[in-house]
């Protein structure tokens, strides 16, 4: 019970985070993850996104997620490479697990997007187990079309929509 | 629930004049005025018939107020249809003061008023009588017997409800569908924090009660056929699952809790002992059906495509759903326990969330075509495709229990899109929004309540 409160919180703590940061995978991102590595004497901040090790590094330096194609669950080329480096990341932090969530665009019905979502998840889980993370730290659910990152009904939009986000739990309690 | 505590009683209101006159004139098909009162909701273009409702006369003191309430609501009901236009108060030459005196039929045919519903109203406490009587007016005679319904006064509403019900039947020959309620999902806040409950209406969109709160992203309700349970999808506890809920006690149960899984689209058959819903396990989505009592649930599909949106047909013995089994969204049937699945459409686009008419003759469904999205029905073997909608964001529909009108989300464009509640004809007539407190998705009709 315990846990799945803290993975509820976190849940709703990153969706938060997720819908006031939504450029964090831009190159803001990238270059906030490069600069912790590089000058790690000049003092990391604990759980900050310099911590290698905290799940802000994780969503921002590594990046949470990996974007789709117009109603496709396979993976790109750029998704494969993010999920290389999530596999890396739960591997060094074992502590941690993860529930992979799917979404899709709003342009589908509600049950089919439940649906292909689920697919996405579970092509990004299938991936990580692939590359060594243990099953039983993965879970996968699927949105649907029920939360979107962004609002717009323009393609810009969808395809960040699109996607299969990563969302660590366990860890802080440990 | 004060609809529990309702208790009605319908008598036959002994009529004044004996009605003699409507088999008396010779009908002619070619004129309606002439011919018996009748409105032929299959044909192609419909001239709403003219229709006097006065108000309700006030049998006792102080209930003159609600006499004008319910012809309102009666009003509303048949206008609503788009098969009666009514007339206003202001045209009236006679006044209607006296529920038993005799009508005097040519002030109403000089209006041309085709249809006369005069009724009466006694309010006695919480109690409440309403009687009434429909007239042909060119035939000047009555139409079916005078009847009379008793309620209490907080169910005012359906009262109406079924008197419009009474007169749509009897002028159509087709069932009523006013005396129903809508299970739907009552939505708010931004589009990328949608706050999602559970709400159930009359048809209406009257009397909205609200069924759950929205801590938790809910999901496509469906009522039973007797409307006494709701079947939908809660991510209550992190992940999408399949909850029955009793109505009129508003309590609830997971029916599908297995771990690792997500349980979404349930249905329920016409007899409610089977729920019909997807599981998806990994990337796969399947159909299975659920024995309500034992929670024993079988296997209906199989195969790695996206299998969901199961609807069972009003005899039970099969089921339309839709897969991406041929590399997109199509209609399939299948037989309702499950094997070889034949494919029912086959139009440009995709398609999607089939239901079965309760009528058993068509299936309606959402169509996602060329960035539009329609409400279309086609028969039960995919023929006769008819798009009834198109919007941005048409989808969902549901059918009215006469299967003559359809409900359906229809979602707007943009950082400020909202989804509303629409009702349109299976002929794609008489498109209408239908008003909810907030916005409204995946409505699911009820059936005409007892």
């Amino acid at each position: 019970m315990k846990l799945k409160s803290s993975i509820l919180m976190l849940v709703a703590a990153l969706s938060v985070a997720a819908c006031t940061n939504p450029d964090r995978f831009g190159s803001d991102g990238v270059g906030a993850g490069g600069d912790p590595l590089a000058g790690a004497d000049t003092g990391i901040v604990p759980g900050s996104a310099s911590d290698p090790a905290s799940p802000a590094y994780f969503q921002q330096a590594v990046g949470d997620r990996v974007l789709f194609a117009v109603d496709q669950s396979t993976l790109t080329p750029e998704g494969r490479s993010t999920l290389d480096g999530q596999a890396a990341w739960l591997l060094a932090n074992a502590d941690y697990t993860a529930v992979i969530e799917g979404h899709a665009d709003e342009q589908g019905t509600r049950e089919y997007n439940l649906a292909l979502g689920a697919r996405r998840a579970d092509a990004a889980r299938a991936y990580l187990q692939s590359q060594g993370v243990p099953g039983g730290r993965l879970q996968v659910v699927s949105y649907g079309k029920e939360r979107p990152i962004e609002v717009c009904s323009e393609e810009a939009c969808y395809s960040k929509n699109r996607r299969a986000v990563t969302v660590l739990a366990g860890g802080l309690t440990s | 629930m004060i609809y529990r505590a309702i208790c009605m009683v319908l008598a036959l209101v002994v009529a004044a004049q004996a009605p003699t006159a409507a088999q008396a004139q010779a009908p002619t098909a070619a004129q309606a005025q002439n011919g018996p009162l009748r409105i032929e909701i299959t044909e192609g273009v419909i001239e709403p018939l003219p229709v006097a409702i006065p108000d309700l006369v006030a049998e006792t003191p102080g209930s003159a107020e609600m006499g004008q309430q319910l012809a309102r609501v009666i009003a509303a009901d048949l206008s609503g249809t788009g098969l009666f236009r009514e007339l206003p108060a202001s045209a009236f030459i006679s006044q209607v003061t006296d529920f038993g005196a005799p009508v005097q039929y040519a002030d109403w045919k000089a209006i041309n008023a085709q249809a006369l519903v005069t009724g009466a109203v006694t309010v006695s406490g919480n109690n409440i009588t309403v009687k009434f009587r429909l007239h042909d007016v060119f035939s000047g005679a009555e139409l079916g017997d005078g009847l009379q319904f008793a309620g209490t006064v907080d169910g005012w509403r359906r009262i109406a409800h079924k008197v419009s019900d009474v007169v749509y039947s009897r002028i159509t020959g087709e069932g009523g569908y006013f005396d129903s309620r809508v299970v739907f999902v009552s939505e708010s806040g931004p589009k990328a924090q949608r706050r999602k409950r559970l709400a159930v209406m009359d048809y209406d969109g009257a009397n909205v009660q609200y069924l759950t709160g929205s801590e938790a992203i809910v999901l496509a309700p469906r009522f039973s056929a007797t409307g006494d349970r709701v079947l939908y999808t809660s991510y209550e506890t992190g992940f999408p699952r399949i909850y029955v809920l009793d109505v009129g006690s508003v309590q609830r149960r997971v029916l599908e809790s297995q771990q690792g899984v997500m349980s979404f689209a349930p249905r329920f058959s016409p007899d409610g002992r089977t729920v019909v819903y997807s599981l998806s396990q990994g990337s796969n989505t399947d159909i299975f059906a659920m024995d309500v009592a034992s929670g024993a649930s079988r296997r209906l599909t199989s195969g790695p495509a996206i299998e969901t949106a199961p609807s069972y047909s009003p005899d039970g013995a099969q089921i339309v759903f839709e897969s991406d089994r041929s590399g997109s969204q199509q209609l399939y049937v299948m037989p309702s326990s499950g094997g070889e699945a034949r494919r029912i459409s086959f139009g440009k686009g995709r398609y999607g969330t089939p239901v079965w008419s309760p009528r058993g003759d068509l299936i309606a469904f959402t169509k996602q075509s060329q960035g539009r999205f329609h409400i279309g029905v086609m028969l039960v073997d995919g023929s006769e495709e008819r798009l009834l909608t198109a919007s941005f964001l048409d989808e969902g529909p549901t059918w009215s229990p006469n299967g003559r009108v359809i409900m359906f989300a229809r979602e707007t464009q943009g950082a400020a899109g909202r989804s509303t509640l629409y009702s349109v004809d299976i002929t794609g007539r008489n498109l209408r929004p239908v008003r909810t407190p907030d916005g409204g998705s995946d409505p699911s009709w009820g059936p005409l309540q007892r």
